[in-house]
């Protein structure tokens, strides 16, 4: 097992070369399946101001829920709702009063923008009013948003766990 | 009084870790066995205190004080005391005080040790965990107390304060708001804590590690000491991921486990470091080599295990995973990056000592493949990690966040596993020092005559699409390679021992534990790339909406709906569910009750009826829908092929564990 220095330097060659192999496709595969797959994550004011030019695109879209308009087709088995705008930034957020806050003012605002969603598929557990969805997508000519993916959150069951007015007592 | 009893022995629980810390670093540089000792016995003590302070939050989640906020949040009076009792980490301030408890609990089981022959370690072991511990104590302190308390104003506004604001009383709800139904699911139950095991346990080859490194005995004995430990951890994080997926797909409704979310990337990563460094260390046992990267690992894993806490606990990256937002961001940036900058630090300023003894020579020998699998590991690690900081990093270069979903990960990850697959295949052929593509063919080429043959099966079975043919042939290679190795070594023992083959097999087994319990596990991982190959390319799908005695086909498969029922459930849920048989060529198989249940609350719950078998799962989801009649039932069924294999391979996966890290007699000896 002495190392001579000549197989020595050649072995170290093949090792790099080797290394350099693996990393080099590792950022090949990073980089082209970011290209084909990276999606604009947007608020809906966002969308609003460009959407000419996102009809098409695959894009992520932030809202939240508006309940009364949920429904839900039995024989298209098609879930329609809207969704309001709330701001996409934590610092935003954070100081306009938290998420559940600015949740429940982009629903009960009916200044606030608003997106009409079209999703073939169940309703999730999560999806009510006030809740926070995050759908994937695109846009289509009508202005409505085809979503294929649903995430959804309810802040309200962690954060907004004390009632800020008691009556009565 | 419960609530500042337990806040008071937390906040003397975070100056014993401390003050452990400080004493141990002391004592290490006035070279004072007292002050060491003593930093051991108060890192002992953490743990009687810690515990003292989680028994009673648990104890008033049991009990309903829901004067305290977290109580209030997460417990309620028609909840079963299981339940109550788990609550303790169902919301971020009790999962907190887990951590610590957990970390507590580890710290001080590996300071009861023996230490003659590492005295030298001693200091810094402790050190480094006593300051990982009153880090996650002074977030528990300072931003995420578990024992506020909540107080009423005269004029009736509730706020939560841990001391009485002035002219307030306290503020007693009469009942709490009870733990999120998502989290009443045995998987959601056994998750966390496992996860949080793994998550602790690889602190403790991380805090030997920069304990060689500051006293500069950068042999391989950290390693020695570590390696059962880390082989702990690596279970409990592996079981803790595999419980979440199985929550996932029982509880969750999609019909599938893993999501791509940011938090489960999260909980993945340490086990992308760790993997590797489990694997790398041998070598670092048997050639003396790759030193400097197994310490870059263990770095990279303990960095990573709280990254990715911060990552479940804060609000940087939208997910499904609710608790989220809260303000301990920058304290967690900080602590993350002091640590991991002295750590980096430590090892350049070591690097020369932790040089090779030796040089890899073949590109094919066991230690350069070893390398080659760690390298795909952290590629792996590396395309996750991208994918959760790219948002984050398109929105400072182009202001416009961007983000990546599933076909990012599958895509960029899928060519790695599919490499790691191979590997796992050409590994345990290759000798150590020296192979070539003649000795490692020369061994594989009888195993590899059946998997050509299951090739040659599934594609005249019509199966035409490349990656399931690759991914089928890699699966089969590997579990082929891997029994004939177990033959091989029990054939070699009958003909010198004369045993027969069951004793050879055993005996083989038991006297090289670590490289036979490995090939078990090697088995587990293709039993479960089988399961996630089938579900990824061959799940099919189907939504109708159907009367009573109507029927759906789905995969040969014939589902009858024979009837609805609605009722209420004793703790107060609506419960809908439909009854459905399962047919096959016209024969009945079964029944499935797919349905969800609505609570008081207005939460609902879809919980799907599923029917596994080893072939396949069928999957049925009832729609949650507030106009649903026997006349208008709306269903979603999906099939799922072969992805029972991912739950049996956890299993076979934990087998191998024991066999692998079962205490040999010899070391039970050499330890006394």
């Amino acid at each position: 097992m002495q190392p001579s220095p000549n197989t020595g330097k050649r072995g170290r060659t093949k090792f790099i070369v080797g290394g350099f192999l693996i990393l080099a496709a590792v950022v090949y595969l990073i980089f082209s399946s970011t290209q084909a797959n990276a999606q604009y994550f947007m608020t809906i004011d966002e969308l609003h101001a460009k959407s000419a030019s996102l009809v098409g695109r695959s894009l992520r879209i932030s809202g939240a829920v508006v309940g009364s308009s949920i429904q839900f087709n039995p024989n298209s088995q098609n879930l329609t709702f809207d969704i309001a705008n709330v701001p996409g930034d934590n610092a935003t957020i954070a100081a306009q009063g938290g998420l559940a806050k600015v949740l429940h003012v982009a629903v009960t605002d009916p200044t606030d923008r608003r997106l009409s969603v079209i999703y073939n598929g169940p309703k999730p557990d999560l999806m009510r009013d006030e809740a926070q969805a995050i759908i994937t997508g695109h846009l289509d000519t009508d202005g409505v948003f085809h979503a294929d993916e649903l995430l959804l959150k309810c802040p309200t069951k962690y954060q907004e766990a004390v009632p800020s007015q008691v009556s009565g007592n | 009084m419960l609530a500042q009893f337990g806040f008071g022995v937390l906040v003397l629980t975070f100056l014993l870790a401390l003050f452990s810390a400080g004493a141990a670093i002391s004592g290490y540089f006035s070279k004072s066995d007292r002050w060491v000792e003593s930093s051991r016995r108060a890192l002992q003590l953490t743990f009687l205190l810690i515990s003292l302070s989680a028994l009673t939050l648990i104890y008033m989640l049991a009990t309903g004080h829901y004067e305290v906020e977290y109580v209030y949040s997460v417990s309620s009076l028609n909840m079963p005391l299981y339940l109550k009792i788990t609550a303790l980490w169902g919301g971020q301030a009790g999962s907190l005080i887990l951590w610590s408890w957990l970390m507590s609990a580890f710290a001080t089981a590996v300071t009861m040790r023996k230490w003659e022959r590492d005295r030298e370690f001693l200091p810094w072991v402790v050190a480094v965990t006593a300051i990982t511990l009153a880090f996650f104590l002074s977030l528990s302190i300072f931003f995420d107390n578990p024992f506020t308390r909540l107080w009423q104003t005269i004029s009736g506004q509730v706020s939560p304060s841990m001391f009485a604001p002035a002219g307030s009383t306290l503020y007693v709800p009469s009942d709490g708001q009870g733990l999120n139904e998502f989290l009443r699911h045995p998987g959601m139950i056994f998750h966390p804590p496992m996860l949080y095991l793994g998550f602790v346990g690889f602190v403790i080859p991380y805090a030997f590690g920069i304990a060689a490194l500051v006293t500069g005995r950068t042999d391989d004995r950290w390693i020695r000491i570590t390696r059962r430990w880390t082989l702990v951890a690596w279970l409990f994080l592996s079981i803790g991921l595999v419980l979440g997926m199985r929550w996932a797909y029982d509880v969750l409704g999609w019909g599938g486990y893993w999501s791509w979310d940011p938090v489960e990337i999260a909980a993945l990563m340490p086990w992308l470091a760790g993997t590797p460094f489990l694997h790398s260390v041998i070598i670092q046992e048997k050639r003396g080599m790759l030193k400097q990267w197994n310490m870059l690992l263990i770095i990279l894993t303990y960095s990573l295990v709280i990254f990715g806490t911060f990552l479940t606990r804060s609000g940087v990256l939208s997910s499904v995973h609710a608790f989220s937002e809260s303000a301990f961001s920058p304290i967690f940036f900080i602590f993350i990056g002091l640590t991991f900058a002295i750590s980096i630090g430590l090892l350049i300023y070591r690097w020369g000592d932790l040089r090779a003894e030796g040089e890899m020579k073949s590109l094919l020998s066991r230690e350069a493949l070893f390398l080659l699998n760690n390298l795909l590991f952290f590629g792996i690690l590396i395309v996750c990690f991208w994918g959760v900081v790219f948002p984050l990093i398109s929105e400072v270069v182009t202001g416009q966040q961007l983000t990546v979903g599933p076909p990012f990960y599958l895509r960029a990850t899928g060519p790695l596993w599919a490499a790691l697959l191979a590997l796992m295949g050409i590994a345990p052929l290759s000798a150590w020092g020296y192979s070539t593509l003649k000795t490692i063919g020369r061994a594989a080429w009888k195993p590899s005559i059946p998997t050509l043959l299951v090739t040659v099966v599934l594609y005249v079975s019509n199966v035409r699409n490349w990656i399931a043919l690759l991914g089928f042939t890699l699966v089969s290679w590997v579990i082929f390679i891997t029994l004939y190795e177990f033959w091989r070594g029990a054939r070699a023992r009958q003909k010198v021992q004369g045993e027969n083959f069951f004793t050879a097999i055993s005996r083989l087994t038991v006297r090289n534990r670590r490289r036979y319990g490995g090939y078990i596990i090697h088995l587990a991982m293709v039993s479960m790339a089988l399961g996630i190959l089938g579900i990824n390319l061959y799940q099919t799908q189907t939504q109708q909406t159907l009367a009573v005695g109507q029927e759906i086909q789905i995969s040969g498969y014939t589902l009858r709906y024979d009837s609805l029922a609605q009722f209420p459930y004793v703790d107060g849920r609506q419960v809908t569910r439909a009854v459905l048989s399962v047919f096959k060529g016209g024969e009945l198989l079964g029944e499935l009750h797919p349905r969800y249940d609505v609570y008081p609350d207005g939460v609902s719950m879809t919980i799907p009826g599923i029917r596994s078998t080893m072939a396949d799962d069928l999957y049925v989801v009832l729609v949650n829908w507030e106009n649903v009649s026997v006349e208008q039932t709306p269903f979603k069924v999906y099939h799922n092929p072969l992805v029972n294999w991912l739950w049996i391979g956890s299993a076979i996966f934990v087998l191998g564990y024991l066999v692998a890290a079962w205490p040999e007699k010899e070391e039970i000896l050499s330890e006394k």
